[in-house]
């Protein structure tokens, strides 16, 4: 099978499965919908796997492949052909897009087994993967953007896909028009580097780019960077657009899982990834990465200590978890991004299909509070999520130890980083512990809260398959991306496969030194001790004496409140921006449309019309007043002419 | 005769419906003929050679041979797609008609063959004569179907429209008569021909207001900015679209308005170079305000077709500040800008009227819950949503990329502004969907527990426009291919524009030049 023809059946079997279900949307069988969505996926999974065989199967330097079908559209010196690149990067991201994909689709099967409309659901979310395909595998900045807004499309579908509830469909959106303030700057990102390069290619931009990098602020690579970090930042919910991922929790708990923290919120960190080179050349904007990542890492995990819904908890902890990510790339750890990036989209696909067989056993509950002990009724859903727990909070050995491990140290170590940058991480990663640990103590473990009326039990198989295997990826995946410092001292000295694998794609740090293996060491048991003694601090807290939160919240109310209400960020934009906003589009229109530039129309007319009038009092039909006329006129024109 | 039968023949059919009584009938030989007139002009597309800019299938008669006024048709790759895009929206708006308008149904499809072969008319016209004939007369049957088949307030906004635009006609003809007189004096004949004005050269003053480059470039301009209509010359558009009846706003917004941003690339942009690059930097302000401030506006609506009344402000401040910033991607997206905006917003007209038929009520906050009473609306109606906010994929994106992008090569803070529209448009847009469609059945929904879904005939008057948005959107080379030449030759002789007569001698000339 040609390339061409197996990367067209790749991305074109979601939209079979897309046409196929979306044609019969009104359909109530979830179970043949669920089928048909699932094998389409699967099958772009297969021919993703197919790709990455022959990619490993290739000497290094030549492991990109270009598949070109047709020219979308040539104007002048703008060429935007409908072309794709397999390389190292983009075929991790379809495995990953894919593989997780099929899994919450299976996963889907039986979560949406009582809904109404199971067809269309399964439609949008084929159509979802679609976009992020096209959105990875693009060969220039425009496809990229056109998958990028099309996931942003179904995300607005999926998450109000219950639009009835006006809630739900506000939070889509809210989605949509806050992830359209990131996507004027992605355009604007695109136009820059077209307008500097001539071209919106990314191996032509990057084979363009100059040798030295730019010191200052607005000239045009940095500039370009700014803007494509505006439209990052929306996609990836980082401060200040990170507003709408927590009310995108709205949307049904697969969707939450695979495109608001497996896939689609991930596409900035792949967006910057894959334009590493540029970057590069733009330390300034790289500084700003680095330290809005920091910043939104440490802000969002604040806020997730003080949630009782546990879908919201989650949410939370992605927007600071991918902080994380941004501080990495932002230091010019592209790799150590990728690499939490992957780990990430496993153990957190995980715990939001965790939560979804939560909450369907708990009868559509979400409220922590009303939970507990649900360790004995659920026990496959508690012990993956225990591995997606130890997972994040970055326990020993399980992959977001090493994701994250790599992170804090090369925040700490590059030439771009500092230790303040670490500081903040650390501490976020000492949140992080701190309110997973609150979440398993609330959900699974200590007392049961549950109503009696509620029975809780554990999910069917086709649920219970995709968190077992995600349970497995969180375990052991860390394991493809060892640090070096670390693989030392390991039996058999595991060397970083990951990293080696995505070399020829990713430009070195400049400068970077040779760092010293006692200090990161150090770092790491540092870090792990303070994560541990967090997590136990939780533990205690809230499994064994859970009066204990409760007084704390007491005695800190004024803190404990802000922090509960998310800072009051959202009622801030409110009043501060959409408010204002609206009074001045009313007032556009009542006072400049209507009551200016209308007015002066009718004035207009009116004395038009009074002239009109003024004028035919003149003509009296009085001979008289005629002749009188006339004579003016004449000796008025013979004094003229006399003078 | 090729062009001369697209205009003579709507108006042939309108000669034979006068002589039909029965309703029924009427009906059918309306739509039988639009049909027809569509798929003629379809033929246009086979016969036009997309690799010269030349004008094609010209036809020339002598009028008023004393005055240099000729009935002088031809077509180029700035026309050709309108004049499709015209003879697309007849059958589409008589079947959307069809049960809406019970009241003079005769006189009502007369109006409409008489609008489209003046709408035709002037897109074909090749003496500025005939052109402003054409233009003047696209007035009448619009100003009789909002008179007569419009909302309550009809009266007020038929005057308000028709005086409007007369107004800033007028000046528009003076200039004609102008140019006529200069043929004379320059090059020794009348001629109220368009090839002839290129040939002339008139004097332009910078930054002296009255002199006659600049003065005929405002005459000009001022009668297309308001057709367009261009902010602050817009607020005819709201009224006169709030009361014509579903066919008369489609109309009206799918063509009529493109009558002016084709004025702007037939006359302002080539007949006054140095005025427009000069006094370009006006219509790229009002553009971009035009972008905003339409938008703004849109966003605090109560009634559904005033909100898409203002977001055409909006798109069209798009086409302006495209066309204004004089490069081949500003140019090209204004013109795609033109096509797309035709095709979506006739298509957001449609289904309002739809909307309308059944429940009488227009005002958003009464609605809610339609998606849950009308789900295949409801998906007809996103969808040409999304092509409204310019979603990949959908013809939108293509038209406003091109502007943005042309714009940034021009001047990137004035893009910047102007990409506000990209996330205004996307907010109003979906919050009146969200008022409209989701939530629990409003007010009016509950009224109406009788409604139907779409039937057949309104599936079959939105399928073509659903078609269209996809297909202009994924495969816009399709569509480009037929201005690129027009486009690239205009770029190329910005400041001594010519056009040929396709087969001429100068043409072939110039054709061997250009390879």
């Amino acid at each position: 099978m040609s390339n061409h023809v197996l990367l067209a059946l790749l991305l074109l079997s979601p939209v079979i499965g897309f046409l196929i279900n979306g044609l019969r949307f009104r359909s109530q069988n979830g179970m043949l919908a669920g089928t048909i969505a699932t094998v389409a996926v699967a099958t772009s999974f297969a021919a993703a796997l197919m790709f990455f065989f022959q990619l490993v199967g290739l000497p290094a330097d030549q492991r990109s492949l270009r598949i070109e079908y047709f020219t979308w559209l040539a104007l002048g010196g703008l060429d935007i052909p409908v072309a794709f690149v397999v390389d190292q990067l983009s075929i991790l991201m379809v495995l990953i897009i894919t593989g997780v994909g099929s899994l919450i689709h299976l996963f889907s099967v039986g979560y949406m087994s009582h809904d109404e409309r199971p067809a269309k659901y399964f439609s949008y979310l084929n159509l979802f993967v679609f976009n992020m395909l096209l959105l990875v595998l693009g060969a220039n900045l425009v496809l990229m953007f056109v998958g990028w807004e099309g996931v942003g499309l179904c995300s607005y579908l999926l998450i109000g896909f219950w639009f009835t509830d006006k809630a739900k469909a506000a939070a889509g959106m809210k989605a949509f028009v806050t992830n359209r303030i990131g996507d004027a700057g992605f355009l604007l990102g695109i136009f820059m580097l077209f307008v500097t390069f001539g071209s919106i290619d990314f191996a032509q931009i990057i084979s363009a780019l100059p040798e030295t990098a730019e010191t200052t602020w607005t000239t045009s690579m940095c500039l370009a960077c700014l803007f494509l970090f505006v439209g990052a930042a929306g996609k990836s919910a980082q401060i200040p657009l990170y507003v709408w991922l927590p009310d995108a929790m709205a949307g049904p708990t697969p969707v939450s899982a695979l495109i608001h923290a497996a896939t689609m919120v991930t596409a900035g960190v792949y967006m910057i990834i894959r334009l590493n080179p540029l970057f590069l050349l733009a330390p300034n904007a790289m500084t700003v990465v680095a330290a809005v990542g920091a910043a939104t890492a440490l802000f969002a995990a604040t806020m997730g200590i003080a949630q009782n819904d546990i879908k919201k908890v989650l949410a939370y902890s992605t927007v600071s978890q991918l902080g994380f990510m941004f501080l990495a790339v932002g230091v010019g750890a592209f790799g150590a991004g990728f690499f939490h990036l992957m780990t990430h989209a496993f153990f957190k696909a995980l715990m939001f299909l965790g939560s979804g067989s939560v909450i369907h056993a708990m009868h559509e509950e979400q409220d922590m509070r009303k939970m507990g002990g649900l360790k004995k009724y659920l026990p496959i859903t508690h012990w993956t999520f225990v591995c997606g727990w130890l997972a994040i909070i970055g326990a020993p050995f399980f992959s977001g130890f090493f994701s994250k491990d790599e992170i804090l140290w090369m925040a700490f170590h590059s030439p771009q980083g500092s230790p303040m940058l670490w500081l903040v991480a650390v501490v976020a990663a000492i949140c992080t512990a701190f309110y997973m640990t609150r979440l398993m103590a609330m959900t699974f473990w200590g007392g049961s809260r549950v109503p009696k009326e509620t029975h809780p039990h554990e999910a069917p198989l086709t649920m219970t398959i995709p968190l077992i295997v995600l349970a497995v990826l969180s375990v052991f995946a860390g394991w493809l991306g060892v640090p070096h410092g670390l693989s030392t001292f390991l039996p058999g000295h595991p060397s970083n496969i990951l990293e080696h694998w995505l070399e020829p794609v990713i430009r070195p740090i400049p400068g970077l030194q040779h760092g010293s293996i006692g200090l990161e060491m150090t770092l790491m048991v540092v870090t792990v001790l303070l994560a541990s003694i967090s997590a136990f601090i939780a533990f205690y807290m809230y499994a064994l004496k859970p009066n204990i939160p409760v007084t704390l919240a007491n005695k800190l109310r004024p803190l404990h409140n802000l922090v509960a209400n998310k800072y009051y960020i959202d009622e801030f934009y409110q009043l501060a921006f959409i408010q204002p906003l609206i009074q001045f589009s009313r007032a556009l229109w009542t006072k400049a449309d209507i009551g200016f530039i209308d007015r002066s129309t009718y004035k207009l007319t009116d004395f038009i019309k009074s002239a009109g009038e003024g004028l035919r009092s003149l003509q009296t039909g009085q001979l008289q007043s005629y002749t009188l006329m006339i004579v003016v006129g004449v000796v008025a024109t013979l004094l003229l002419l006399m003078v | 005769m090729f062009l001369s039968s697209l205009i003579l023949l709507p108006l042939v059919v309108a000669l034979v419906l006068l002589f039909i009584n029965d309703e029924k009938i009427v009906r059918w030989v309306s739509l039988a003929s639009a049909v027809a007139l569509f798929v003629e002009s379809l033929f246009l597309l086979k016969l036009f050679d997309k690799s010269s800019p030349d004008l094609q299938l010209v036809e020339y008669a002598n009028w008023l041979p004393d005055y240099g006024i000729a009935y002088y048709l031809g077509v180029d790759g700035w026309s050709l797609l309108l004049v499709v895009l015209t003879t697309l929206l007849t059958p589409l708006v008589i079947g959307a008609s069809w049960n809406a308008i019970d009241q003079k149904v005769k006189g009502y499809h007369i109006a409409l063959f008489v609008l489209q072969s003046a709408v035709l008319g002037s897109f074909l016209s090749l003496d500025s004569i005939l052109f402003y004939l054409f233009f003047e007369l696209s007035l009448v049957p619009m100003y009789f179907m909002i008179g007569i088949w419009g909302g309550e307030n009809r009266i007020y906004a038929t005057y308000k429209f028709f005086i409007y635009t007369m107004a800033g006609s007028v000046f528009m003809l003076a200039a004609i008569i102008y140019l006529i007189l200069q043929c004379r004096v320059q090059l020794g004949y009348y001629s109220a021909s368009i090839m002839d004005f290129y040939q002339l050269s008139i004097p332009f003053v910078e930054g002296d207001f009255f002199t006659p480059q600049t003065l005929l470039f405002f005459a000009f301009a001022g009668a297309f900015a308001i057709k367009v209509p261009v902010f602050p010359l817009h607020t005819w558009l709201p009224d006169a679209h709030v009361q014509a009846p579903t066919a008369g706003s489609v109309i009206l917004a799918g063509v009529m308005l493109k009558m002016g941003t084709y004025g702007f690339v037939r006359f302002v942009l080539p007949l006054f170079p140095e005025a427009a690059a000069y006094w370009g930097f006006l219509f790229i302000a009002v553009g971009v305000i035009g972008i905003i401030y339409g938008a703004l506006v849109a966003m605090v609506q109560v009634d559904i077709k005033k909100l898409v009344a203002y977001s055409s402000v909006s798109h069209m401040g798009y086409v302006i500040l495209g066309l204004f910033v004089l490069n081949t991607y500003g140019l090209t997206g204004g013109l795609y800008q033109m096509l797309a905006h035709g095709v979506s917003t006739g298509g957001l007209f449609l289904l309002v009227g739809m909307i309308y038929e059944r429940t009488h009520t227009r005002e958003i906050a009464k609605y809610g819950g339609l998606a849950t009473a009308m789900p295949i609306y409801a998906i007809f109606f996103l969808i040409i949503t999304f092509s409204s906010i310019a979603v990949p994929m959908t013809n939108g994106f293509v038209g406003e990329f091109l502007v943005l992008i042309g714009t940034f090569s021009y001047n990137k803070w004035i893009a910047s502004l102007a990409v506000l529209g990209v996330i205004l448009g996307a907010a109003y847009m979906l919050w009146m969907v969200k008022k409209v469609f989701f939530g629990e059945k409003g007010e009016t929904v509950l009224k109406h527990p009788e409604m139907q879904d779409l039937n057949l005939r309104e599936g079959l008057v939105l399928t073509p426009i659903v078609v269209l948005i996809f297909w202009m959107g994924i495969f816009p080379q399709h569509f480009l291919s037929y201005s690129d030449a027009s486009i690239r030759h205009f770029i190329e002789n910005k400041s001594n524009y010519q056009l040929n007569i396709y087969g001429s001698e100068a043409a072939v000339e110039s054709a061997e030049t250009r390879e």
